[in-house]
């Protein structure tokens, strides 16, 4: 098998916040921290794009390099974990990453920074499998369930694909092949029907 | 009496001499670049799947393909 990754198809994306909610519900995540986030550029604009965006789980992941209590690993299906007994808070993940992908849940009134919080793939932790310490620490390990991460699994256009990189990367091509582009992927062609295609008639409609 | 009072005392000299010991202030050796955490089992090390690696990678390649909506209706 390869490596799990996440692809996020902009042309499909909705920006229905569907994956951000899954992942908040699935995993329990405290307030003020996403580890999943939907981001629209041009919003407003037509032919705006959206796009959901959590960690990458790098292949050469900057959070590992800059760690100072080496506190992340990577599974051998290349997601990027870490241990949150061995986190001190310090935020250097949060400034090497280029995705934002950290996150440090905040308390009191002088914003105290908790232990770092991330996207684990559905992947769990360093903790036996479905325990109560890896629920609580981590969220659910879908992954050790042979499940897919939720945020994808949830997508209702499934815009956002999770696995196995070399499978996604196909669906992805596959769609890429048969929806063309341009006004073929969206607009009066996808609505209605495309001109070489067969219309659909209604009694009474002008031709 | 006098027996307590030097009993207190000697238990006050003992307590105030505990604050003039020295702890080991060593480094922990660390490994740079290492995982130093706990370590993390495998997904398919659990009851459901019973170190069967290839039946994990089954179940997750059944879920792969339930993400391709043109497998479904073509």
């Amino acid at each position: 098998m390869a490596r799990m990754k996440f692809l996020c198809d902009a042309e499909r994306c909705i920006e229905c916040n569907g994956c951000v909610t899954a992942c908040k519900q699935e995993n329990e995540v405290p307030w003020g921290v996403n580890r999943r986030r939907v981001v629209t550029i041009n919003d407003g604009v037509p032919g705006e794009r959206s796009i959901s965006v959590a960690c990458m789980h790098c292949s050469d992941a900057p959070c590992m390099a800059v760690c100072p209590v080496d506190c992340f690993y990577r599974t051998e299906e290349g997601v990027v974990l870490h241990d949150k007994d061995l986190c001190i808070g310090c935020g250097y993940c949060f400034y090497a990453c280029p995705f934002g992908a950290p996150q440090f849940p905040q308390a009191g009134a002088f914003g105290l920074r908790g232990k770092m919080d991330k996207c684990t793939f559905c992947a769990g932790g360093p903790e036996k499998d479905h325990s109560a310490e890896e629920r609580v620490k981590y969220g659910r390990n879908r992954l050790a369930e042979g499940k897919l991460p939720a945020c994808a699994e949830m997508c209702s256009t499934k815009a956002l694909l999770a696995g196995d990189s070399d499978v996604i990367s196909d669906i992805y091509r596959q769609r890429v092949l048969k929806r063309g582009k341009g006004s073929e992927v969206w607009g009066w062609g996808t609505a209605y029907g495309k001109p070489d295609g067969k219309p659909a008639t209604q009694p009474g409609a002008k031709s | 009496m006098r027996r307590i009072l030097i009993g207190t005392f000697i238990a006050a000299v003992a307590a105030g001499m505990a604050g003039c010991g020295e702890r080991p202030q060593e480094m922990v050796a660390q490994k740079s670049g290492k995982y130093q955490g706990k370590p993390d089992n495998r997904p398919w090390d659990n009851a459901q799947f019973k170190q069967d690696k290839g039946q994990w990678e089954a179940a997750l390649k059944a879920r792969n393909q339930n993400q391709n909506e043109y497998t479904r209706v073509e």
